[in-house]
């Protein structure tokens, strides 16, 4: 079988368009999902009972359960919830990228909130304790002295997750999104060029995750160093 | 919940048989390939850890390659893509497989060698967090490299990377739902079928949701019971968790 290159560039720039989306899929869950993740990370600490373990059952639920099946939840949910908030009865009718976006930043906030709580406990008990005693407020003490340190310390691992996300992206295919990979499937099937297609998404996310990941090693060096 | 017990179109099984059926699908396919993974994924971990040769350069382009392709765009790989490679005649074998085995056997290959590449990585880890006069004294005892290996370094490395491979293991249960995409019937695509035929998304998602919690708690059980039965009390890396 032979792989036709003249495919691959006629395909290009729809290709292109779809990994735009991706890009976009990547930083509304990545921004949306550090914040909210942020949030139950602060959840999870908190001295009152009923929001740690609401926080903590929403991130190992989250957890337990395939990205896809997310999707579908949310698919087949948002509409009636805006329904409902809208109090017009009915569903209502909502684009794909709006499911979307909500639902990776639902689902990436619980893996985020594992992560930044993991930052939160490598700081020494004595920031918090000097926070107290300099009488800062809760969230003072948590937007200028214990937030900074927690994510310095995790951030290697924050971006890594990141790139694990970029690659989840490719899933958002089950609901007919035209991603990436969605551009890549709709051309193929229109022209019967499965390998050329598939071949060439896998190559672009390769290039992307690897180039990304090597980023990652390097940086984990230099903070390595920079904390010695 | 009486959704369960409600007739299916054809009138010849409940929900439930639909249910368990998916169910099935998902774990052998879960079990099938987290066997692949460890055998592999041991495999190359070990190659990356070799002193020299071409084996550790092989190890790093197999773990660099299935770590940063995402996992559907593999599965179409060994789904779509492989069997037009392929000399024809084994290709349309391949592609001529009875239902659901033409689905099971790639995402089976797909999964068990995509996860294969995550394991690696932590064999790797756990072999090199090793101190450095384990493999000394191996050698002045005179073992070879594969005993060295297989007596010495391994059952201590498994013992320190337990904990990041129970997480590999719940995952790899998740992952089985990515399978749905190449037509495999497993517990997530059933829940969109009985979706597409009763219009319950509540009911046919909630169950699944459930069935999903379910084996998220036993394969943690499971691998907990693995961690404490094998422990060590001198073993500080084998001790007890949070």
């Amino acid at each position: 079988m032979m792989v036709d290159l003249s495919a691959i560039a006629a395909a290009t720039p729809y290709l292109l368009s779809g990994l735009w989306f991706t890009v976009q899929i990547t930083l509304v869950g990545v921004t949306g999902g550090i914040v909210f993740g942020s949030l139950l990370a602060v959840a999870r600490l908190s001295r009152n009972r009923l929001i740690s373990t609401l926080a903590t059952a929403y991130v190992n639920l989250m957890r337990s359960i395939p990205l896809i099946l997310v999707i579908f939840w949310v698919f087949f949910l948002v509409p009636w919830a805006i329904g409902w908030l809208t109090r017009s009865g009915r569903p209502v009718a909502v684009g794909a990228s709006l499911t979307i976006f909500v639902t990776f930043v639902l689902f990436e906030a619980a893996y985020y909130a594992e992560i930044v709580r993991a930052g939160f406990r490598s700081i020494s008990p004595g920031q918090y304790s000097a926070c107290e005693a300099l009488g800062l407020s809760k969230l003072h003490a948590y937007i200028y002295i214990l937030f900074p340190q927690a994510i310095r310390n995790v951030l290697p691992i924050l971006l890594t997750q990141t790139i694990v996300l970029f690659q989840d992206t490719s899933l958002v295919y089950v609901i007919s999104a035209t991603d990436l990979l969605g551009a890549a499937t709709k051309i193929a099937q229109r022209d019967g060029r499965l390998v050329e297609m598939y071949l060439t998404v896998g190559v672009i996310y390769f290039v992307v995750c690897y180039a990304a990941s090597q980023f990652v090693k390097q940086l984990q060096g230099r903070l390595a160093y920079g904390a010695r | 919940m009486s959704l369960l017990f409600e007739q299916t179109p054809d009138g010849a099984e409940r929900y439930l048989d639909w249910i368990v059926s998916g169910l099935g699908w998902t774990l052998s396919l879960a079990l099938g390939a987290w066997t692949i993974a460890l055998v592999v994924g041991t495999l190359i971990g070990v190659a990356r850890t070799l002193p020299k040769g071409i084996l550790p350069r092989l190890g790093r382009v197999y773990v660099e390659t299935f770590r940063n392709i995402p996992l559907l765009v593999q599965m179409f790989f060994w789904y779509f893509v492989l069997p037009e490679l392929l000399p024809v005649r084994i290709g349309m074998a391949i592609k001529q497989m009875d239902p659901p085995w033409g689905s099971f056997v790639p995402a089976l290959v797909c999964l068990g060698l995509f996860t294969a590449a995550r394991i690696a990585e932590q064999v790797r880890a756990g072999i090199q967090a090793l101190p450095s006069g384990q493999m000394q004294a191996a050698s002045a005892l005179g073992f070879g490299r594969a005993g060295m290996y297989r007596l010495i370094l391994l059952p201590q490395a498994f013992r320190i990377i337990l904990p990041t491979l129970t997480n590999e293991f719940m995952t790899i249960f998740k992952n089985t739902s990515v399978a749905l995409t190449i037509g495999l019937v497993e517990l997530t695509a059933t829940a969109r079928e009985i979706n597409e035929n009763t219009f319950r998304t509540f009911e046919a998602f909630g169950v699944v949701t459930l069935v999903y919690l379910v084996i998220a708690l036993l394969a943690w059980q499971v691998m907990y019971r693995i961690e404490r039965a094998v422990q060590l009390p001198a073993f500080a890396g084998g001790g007890a968790r949070p």
